[in-house]
């Protein structure tokens, strides 16, 4: 099973936290300001690289806090893991 | 060579040691009208109909590993068109009409087997969607029954239809056309029929670059030389992100691991394709005796074509609720596929920003009953630099339009299609 270290609580199995996707997709600003392309790419499109990527987690069946982890996506292996930088809005 | 009962016999007479190839193993060429990168079953389908149905035949599939490598040969084989939108729906009617014909046509059993496929009902909300969706399909010329607690009971007795299931079935969505077939003979078949009409398959040749220029991809750098291309296909399911990502073009898709498991080998017992929407399981029993079982996905970005734990116990506990008689089966072997998980649930067969590269991709975990039909609309989409009438809906900018194709109303979090 994959361990994943909480900042708040230590390493703890997977299956105790819920997976919030990609941590690069920040929120623009005003809507009404942004291009639709920007707009778009807000919402559709991610990074999904074969290696490192930096993902969101809530450690929902422990502190119910959101973390940012980075992590290998082809050998699974956590690079980092870190308090959410910002309130994330899933 | 046409395979038929006097080939057969003719081969007897020599001890079936005088076979000859299936395909070829030829040397790259230099350069290619198109090539496809991807060795699968989409993109060996795609190769044999450019060649049977355009006459395109100075074409290459490019496969890293070996053929039906990848998801073709780790899928559970499940073959259907039980859609609610119409796209999906005509999409994947003309994939299972194809399915029909298939061992006919590639002259290669393909063992599609037509044993139905049941989706359970827990409640009623499981009714209504059921019936709303079997409607659909009837209104679309595809068949459909629904099935009562009892009419499911009968069709299969082992299932714990009583009203303490931990699980409690009260009815069914069956399409009896729908059904499983065999994953390898579909690589293998189309991978002959294409090789016969001219295409070169070369395995054991990654692709690691695609050259841009402006607007274009001049060629492809692999592990096995430069190689130039008019137009290029990319059928690489799981990997297409980050081979889409060498020509700098971004995609709509996340990689997720999916996988699977199957018991020791019993007599057969189950004749029929049994999943439960509400508990996400699905389970059939393969021609060897295997109980074939999978269920979610792990739920978070992965290329690791393995299986996990967590997973693996969902899936047994899913079976086990729904049949206790299995409690004493023991499971064999859990492997993964990486798959392409689109933002809307559905594929996309289409041209991308760049005039000579071509996209197949947004599998999700339906892609191998979509083999026939993808490849089919793919080579129209290559041939013809336009879709066909049956993928013009599944383009890529689809998205920024607003005219996404979401079957299950899930949005844009594409681990839970
Ligand atoms: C466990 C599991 C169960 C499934 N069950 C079902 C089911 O019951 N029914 C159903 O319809 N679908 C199912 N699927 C989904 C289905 O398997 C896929 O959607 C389908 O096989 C995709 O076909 P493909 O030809 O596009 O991909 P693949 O067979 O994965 O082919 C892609 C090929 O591209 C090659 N490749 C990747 N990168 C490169 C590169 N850089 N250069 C050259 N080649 C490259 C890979 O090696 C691979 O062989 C399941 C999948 C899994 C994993
Ligand atoms: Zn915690």
């Amino acid at each position: 099973m994959m361990l994943l270290p909480c900042p708040y609580c230590g390493p703890r199995d997977v299956t105790e936290f819920t997976y919030g996707g990609d941590d690069g997709t920040v929120r623009p600003g005003d809507p009404q300001a942004v291009s639709d392309a920007r707009w778009v790419s807000y919402v559709y499109i991610r990074d999904n690289p074969r290696g490192p990527h930096d993902e969101l987690w809530q450690h929902s069946a422990g502190c119910r806090r959101w973390i940012r982890v980075r992590r290998d996506t082809l050998t699974h292996q956590v690079l980092s893991s870190a308090p959410a930088a910002q309130p994330v809005q899933p | 060579m046409k395979y038929s009962i006097y080939s057969l016999v003719r081969n007897a007479f020599s001890y079936h040691e005088n076979w000859p190839r299936a395909w070829r193993s030829p040397e790259p060429k230099s350069e290619y009208d198109v090539v496809i990168i991807g060795g699968g079953g989409h993109g060996l389908a795609t190769a044999y109909y450019l060649a049977k149905n355009h006459g395109i035949t100075n074409v290459a599939v490019l496969e890293k590993g070996y053929i039906g490598g990848g998801n073709t040969g780790r899928n559970t084989t499940i073959v259907r068109s039980n859609y609610y939108l119409d796209p999906n729906a005509h999409f994947y009617e003309h994939s299972l009409k194809l399915w029909e014909g298939l061992s006919a046509d590639l002259n290669y059993n393909v063992m599609y087997s037509p044993r139905g496929v049941l989706n359970l009902a827990h409640s009623y909300a499981d009714l209504d969607a059921y019936s709303r969706r079997g409607n659909a399909m009837r209104l679309n010329g595809i068949d459909a029954e629904f099935l009562t607690r009892e009419e499911v009971a009968r069709m299969v007795p082992l299932l714990d239809c009583s009203p303490h299931a931990r699980y409690p079935i009260i009815g069914g969505l069956l399409q009896r056309r729908g059904g499983t077939a065999r994953h390898d003979a579909v690589a293998w078949g189309y991978a002959r029929g294409a090789d016969a009409r001219g295409v070169d398959i070369i395995q054991q040749c990654e692709v690691t670059g695609l050259r841009r220029n402006g607007n274009r991809i001049e060629g492809i750098d692999t592990t096995r030389g430069y190689v130039r291309a008019k137009k290029i296909g990319l059928a690489v399911s799981g990997h297409s992100g980050h081979v889409a990502g060498m020509a700098g073009v971004r995609l709509p898709i996340e990689t997720h691991v999916l996988q699977a498991l199957v018991s020791e080998p019993v007599k057969p017992i189950l004749d029929t394709v049994v999943t439960s929407g509400a508990v996400h399981f699905y389970v059939s029993q393969s021609d060897k005796g295997e109980l074939v079982l999978g269920g979610d996905l792990d739920m978070y970005n992965s290329y690791g074509q393995r299986s996990n734990l967590p997973p693996v116990e969902h899936a047994v506990q899913s079976l086990l609720a729904l049949f206790p008689c299995f409690s004493r089966l023991r499971m064999l072997r859990t492997w993964g596929g990486v798959m392409d998980m689109s933002m809307d649930g559905s594929p996309i067969i289409g041209k991308t920003p760049l005039d000579n590269f071509y996209i197949d991709c947004g599998w999700c975990y339906g892609g191998f009953k979509a083999t026939p039909a993808s490849g089919w609309c793919f080579a129209h989409t290559i041939a013809h630099d336009q879709p066909h009438a049956l993928n013009a809906a599944y383009t890529l900018d689809r998205y920024g339009l607003g005219r996404t194709i979401d079957e299950r109303g899930g949005g844009p979090y594409p681990w839970v299609h």
